[in-house]
């Protein structure tokens, strides 16, 4: 069975909630079994669960080198804003030189590393939060430690069998909105 | 020692922000009114003008800028603790982070306070901004003080983002718990959150190269409020021990006061279960290490003034040793030194009150450090015509006094709004995998004697 890409608002969507990662980790399976593409189930847990298979999907990341990028950019600006502004007013400082490296390394420092924390911190935004923002396969039961293994706008005819398989690993619940 | 799990740890953590009892407002009320009077005494002195402090030349600095220096090691505790536990993966950080990192933030804020407090006319502080204007007054690259304003700030920014990007699930979990208003303000806060596993891949990179990348930051803050001083020709202030002294001294200063809040946090919110004796116990390791450490860079300071025999810096020094600022010193030496060494390097001691204790030894012995490096060298520089006395004034007094309430304040607040001690990474910590199991687990650590 294949289920349709889950569109940015979920209309319908099939899950069952999990009292423990095995019992989750057996539902992952068992929907892989039935034909489920990975890509398309949805996984919801209160904490990462990095020691079972469904808590790590999607790990691959771009963030270390946005982070690298947003340095970089830091430091360019860092050497412009000390570049431009020392040279064009040059205050002679006791025959100093105009554009010294020592007391702007300090300057191109600070900014770099502002650089690269701003650019973690709005990759973090972008590329995970906001795509989320308006989905509306959540369970607030979540919160209290059960973890969520579901399939967002399943075809019409998968939803009965979809049920059954999600209901099958022990302490299962499975809800169908 | 009992370890809640799951549902107890939401309820337990919760319970401060949907639960609020007379003694919320009976300490907003007290620390409010007195952070009040220090905006009233503050805004006195902007009327009256500069002349009700004690500030008069030659010596410039007085307890605007100790206490500027002092917060700004304060804030050493959060950020640089929380990124160095994080990286070294220590398991019993869990419960500590956030506690510490809310400090960074707090403390910075008020210390970049000070500043402009000092300026006397507060209205005209974006002349100290180093942006290219109109009056043609280009910033000075080549000051301390334009560096401190893009350490400060970069630290600010980067301890700021440290601190609220953890919060995210938390605010998830506030959301889900509450209902009306505080569940649509805790919807906005919490940006979406719903913890997929690639969300939580995402925070936890995040959260990874921050920590790489503020520890710099949080080591290069220090070492430029450091350039304040050893860049100035002044008796005793003109050295290169100067960074890492005062990196160190902020190091230890930021122990202390996370072990008092967090003591404070454990007492008023009941967090018997999650602050256990096993996490001051180690920070007051660390904070025995933190004064061995300030010890040998005060020796060192002391011994190579001594042998240089320099008559201007043998002036300031026998000062602070033997003369008018004797007292000051040697209660100094007390709090920093030999209170720590006494009650966190014997082994029974070295108990939740025995922390506290030497924390407090600690702040009391660091601001004093700060004022003992500022105004018995500004007081007694190379001429006979620069010699001069400081004398505080009550206005400087209060108002470097009501940042302490102010302080206090800020963290109810926070505490009021937003769990204390990180809801997820301590559920994370509950099962955590064969090959995530930290080096140093509260059992082991049991077992480890100094």
């Amino acid at each position: 069975m294949n289920a349709q890409r889950p569109t940015p608002n979920a209309q319908r969507a099939v899950y069952g909630l999990y009292p423990d990662g095995q019992a989750a980790q057996q539902a992952f399976n068992r929907l892989r079994a039935a034909g489920v593409a990975t890509s398309d189930i949805t996984v919801i847990t209160a904490q990462p669960m990095e020691d079972f298979e469904f808590g790590n999907l999607d790990k691959a990341t771009w963030m270390w080198w946005f982070a690298c990028l947003g340095g970089l950019i830091g430091m360019s600006v860092g050497l412009g804003l000390s570049w431009l502004t020392e040279t064009s007013w040059p205050l002679n400082v006791g025959g100093l030189p105009i554009f010294a490296w020592w007391p702007n390394l300090i300057i191109i420092f600070e900014l770099t590393m502002l650089g690269a924390i701003s650019a973690t911190a709005v990759t973090l935004v972008v590329s995970a939060l906001l795509p989320s923002r308006g989905r509306t396969l959540y369970d607030p039961e979540v919160t209290d430690g059960k973890i969520l293994i579901g399939v967002e706008n399943p075809p019409d005819g998968a939803i009965p069998d979809l049920e059954k398989t999600l209901g099958a690993p022990p302490g299962a619940r499975v809800k169908t909105v | 020692m009992s370890h809640p799990t799951g549902a107890r740890i939401n309820s337990d953590l919760l319970r401060p922000l949907f639960q609020t009892s007379w003694r919320f407002f009976l300490l907003v009320a007290i620390f409010g009114g007195i952070v009040g009077l220090g905006l009233v005494t503050w805004m006195a002195q902007v009327y009256r003008g500069y002349g009700v402090t004690g500030i008069r030349w030659p010596v410039y600095w007085g307890f605007y800028i100790t206490s500027f220096v002092f917060w700004i090691g304060i804030s050493h505790a959060g950020t640089l603790i929380s990124a160095i536990l994080r990286l070294v993966n220590a398991g019993w950080r869990r419960p500590v982070t956030r506690c510490a990192e809310v400090i960074t933030v707090f403390a910075l804020m008020i210390g970049a306070l000070f500043p402009i407090i000092h300026l006397g006319r507060p209205w005209l502080a974006f002349w100290l901004f180093p942006y290219p204007s109109e009056r043609l007054i280009w910033p000075n690259f080549r000051s301390p003080l334009v560096w401190d304003f893009f350490a400060i700030n970069t630290y600010l920014v980067g301890s700021v983002l440290f601190l609220l990007l953890p919060i995210i699930p938390d605010f998830a979990v506030v959301r889900d718990k509450s209902t009306g208003l505080r569940r649509k303000i805790y919807g906005a806060l919490a940006l979406g959150w719903r913890g997929t596993p690639k969300q939580w891949h995402r925070l936890e990179t995040a959260i990874q190269i921050m920590a790489v990348a503020i520890i710099p930051v949080a080591v290069s803050v220090h070492t430029v409020v450091s350039f304040d001083f050893s860049m100035a020709p002044v008796p005793m202030w003109n050295t290169t021990i100067f960074g890492p002294y005062f990196v160190a001294g902020a190091i230890f200063s930021g122990i202390a006061g996370l072990l008092i809040a967090m003591a404070v946090l454990r007492k008023f919110l009941h967090l018997e279960d999650y602050l256990h004796p096993v996490h001051f116990e180690n920070l007051g390791k660390l904070l025995l290490v933190m004064a061995l450490l300030w010890g040998y860079f005060v020796f060192n300071e002391r011994l190579v003034t001594y042998y240089g025999n320099e008559p201007a810096e043998m002036a300031v020094f026998w000062r602070t040793q033997q003369e008018s600022f004797a007292p000051l010193y040697w209660t100094m030496v007390i709090g920093n030194f030999v209170l720590p060494l006494i009650l966190m390097g014997i082994r029974r001691f070295r108990t939740i009150t025995g922390c506290v204790i030497a924390s407090i030894g600690v702040i009391v012995g660091m601001w004093l450090e700060r004022f003992l490096i500022i105004v018995p060298s500004l007081g007694h520089k190379y001429l006979p015509y620069s010699f001069g006395i400081y004398r505080p004034t009550p206005t400087e007094i209060i108002i470097a006094g009501a940042t302490f309430a102010a302080m206090t304040l800020l963290y109810v607040l926070f505490a009021k709004f937003v769990p204390i001690i990180s809801i997820w990474e301590l559920k994370a910590g509950e099962h955590p995998s064969p090959t995530l199991v930290p080096p140093a687990t509260e059992e082991q650590l049991g077992e480890l004697h100094l």
